[in-house]
């Protein structure tokens, strides 16, 4: 539609001294929708935004915004808008007065700099030193930053962080309503369930090593466990009726089962055959932050291994 | 509930960009927005000309100074500014601020995410503090000469007039001089990032290193006069060092310490990660 509003980053590592932050990172982030990045703590997710940002080099591979290596950008405002996180605002400047200065380097006027204050919910405390905000004030001037310049790509590190429900929902419409219009949207978080309510597509990082490239429903589907939770006085002689090939029944002990391999239909037709009294037949699919902690499992072991 | 409904009305504005193209000019004035709306801008401004002029006011109610061969008249002015010993100090610190200031908050990851070419931004530094520094000192020099002049020759000194030999010179020197301090503070800032650091480095060079250094075995303490404070002294008659070197080769000395060191942080700021 518009080209090529893309974030594309091809073989990116960097290191810092002889810690590897990022290993041999490739993905491409398409306008349009929102793309979440996820991954654990420590995954290489900001390092990634910095490199991007221009902020830190590369040790090896490029990265490219809308096909341009970023620090070349004659109008850098108008191809990128970053977050990186909520204090990187001056504290002793007034909320207007750090916008207005990121403004000035791009002929950017302060009726734009009201704009985003208004946008950003910040009009009341615009003229006061923003060393006072609170942490979801610091990430809406984070967030009002980022779009001074009406960027074709926005890339937002953990925005979310410290805002409340209010917030959160602002940040998803905003997210939403930029991807509508055909902006690149690139979204960190570490929460699985956030991103779930707000990205089209993920890109699931662990150990500064690509995961996995997909979308939210792709992930969501194969996240799907087909487990069913049972509540039965007779548990064991229902896990004798239920046993067979494929069949998996586990027990905590109490009176519920967790079976899998066949559906709460099955379960249910075998109980009343067998004349076992069921109190409660439950599908149970995997929470989805339980799918994302079994994808990025690995990397997490590997990582709290090699800190020992 | 407005909040919320705002982006999709304050976005969807087709038409031109809102944002134009990076240039020294724009980054210069993003600087000065930076540098004007920080209230330690002022107060060090405030204290330095404070400084020059109130040490000038009470050193001019001393003795009447009587020109003579021995006795120039330019010494007696040297002597009014005395207040620059300790009005360096604040303004290095100003100058140490204007990089560790936006290290110390973050919020130089966005000045350089705007501007990722990065060297303007430390040319506008540069330039706005300078411009600031440069303007503010020279009627602090001047003032403090009149004030100082004007005490003594109540008091039935010799009248000493900005056309004397070497008085002109060294009012100009000092505010000359102290511009140059400023922007070796703002590279210190540049290069150790923590303000700390910076303020430390600087008071070290400026002024522990004059008294430290002449004590020290005799092929140390022969750098004394090479010193920045020292050599950039030579410009203003610093009062309490020996000058060696010729006003202007002095100012030049001085001048190549904070050249050395811009370089150097442009170097560190265009090489590193910020």
């Amino acid at each position: 539609m518009r080209g090529r509003i893309v974030i594309e980053i091809d073989g990116l590592t960097k290191r810092y001294g002889d810690k590897t932050a990022v290993d041999g990172l490739s993905f491409v982030v398409e306008p349009g929708v929102v793309t979440g990045f996820l991954g654990p703590n420590g995954a290489g997710k900001s390092t990634t935004m910095r490199v991007i940002a221009g902020l830190d080099r590369p040790t090896s591979g490029t990265v490219r915004v809308n096909g341009k290596h970023y620090p070349d950008c004659p109008a850098p405002m108008g191809e990128l808008g970053i977050l990186l996180d909520a204090r990187s605002v001056h504290r002793g400047l007034s909320a207007r007065n750090n916008l207005l200065a990121l403004a000035r380097t791009a002929g950017i006027g302060r009726r734009r700099v009201d704009e985003v204050i208004e946008l950003a919910g910040l009009a009341e405390v615009a003229g006061a030193r923003s060393g006072g905000f609170s942490l979801g004030m610091g990430q809406r001037l984070g967030v009002a930053a980022a779009l001074l310049g009406q960027p074709q790509t926005v890339v937002l590190d953990e925005p979310v962080n410290g805002l409340d429900p209010d917030g959160v929902r602002w940040i998803r419409l905003l997210l939403r309503s930029l991807a509508d219009e055909g902006r690149t949207v690139f979204v960190s978080s570490h929460l699985m369930s956030e991103m779930a309510q707000t990205a089209t597509r993920l890109v699931i990082v662990g150990r500064g090593k690509l995961i996995a490239e997909t979308s939210v429903e792709d992930f969501i589907g194969r996240a799907a466990v087909d487990d069913v939770l049972v509540r039965t006085p007779e548990a064991s002689g229902l896990s004798q009726v239920l046993a067979g090939p494929g069949v998996t029944v586990t027990s905590d002990g109490t009176d519920v089962l967790r079976v899998s391999g066949v559906t709460a239909e099955q379960i249910g037709t075998a109980a009343w055959r067998a004349h076992v009294p069921v109190f409660e037949l439950t599908p149970a699919r995997a929470s989805l932050e339980e799918a994302f902690m079994q994808v990025t499992q690995d990397s997490v072991e590997y990582h709290a291994g090699a800190a020992r | 509930m407005n909040a919320a409904l705002a982006p999709a009305r304050a976005q969807a504005r087709p038409g031109p960009a809102v944002a134009g193209p990076v240039s020294q000019v724009r980054v210069v004035r993003s600087e000065w927005v930076k540098l004007r709306a920080l209230r330690s801008t002022w107060s060090c401004m405030l204290i330095a000309v404070l400084l020059i002029v109130g040490v000038g006011a009470v050193f001019a109610g001393g003795e009447p100074y009587r020109v003579s061969a021995s006795h120039p008249a330019a010494y007696a002015v040297s002597v009014s500014l005395y207040g620059i010993l300790v009005a360096q100090l604040v303004i290095g610190a100003l100058g140490v601020l204007v990089f560790s200031g936006e290290y110390g908050t973050g919020m130089i990851r966005a000045s350089l995410a705007v501007v990722p070419s990065r060297l303007p931004v430390l040319w506008a530094k540069l330039i706005v503090l300078a411009g600031l520094v440069l303007p503010v000192t020279l009627l602090a020099a001047f003032a403090d000469f009149f004030v100082a002049t004007a005490i003594q020759s109540a008091r039935g000194a010799s009248a000493i007039s900005l056309a004397d030999p070497g008085v002109l010179r060294t009012v100009l020197g000092a505010s000359l001089y102290l511009s140059v301090a400023a922007v070796i503070g703002l590279a210190l800032g540049a290069l150790l990032r923590k303000t700390a650091a910076g303020l430390s480095a600087f008071a070290a060079v400026f002024f522990v290193g004059p008294i430290v250094v002449p004590h020290l075995p005799h092929a140390v303490a022969g750098i004394a006069p090479y010193l920045p404070s020292s050599a950039g002294g030579a410009l203003w008659g610093q009062p309490l060092a020996a000058h060696p070197l010729s006003p202007w080769t002095g100012f030049a000395v001085l001048c190549g310490y904070a050249v050395v060191l811009i370089g150097l942080a442009a170097w560190r700021l265009r090489r590193r990660d910020a």
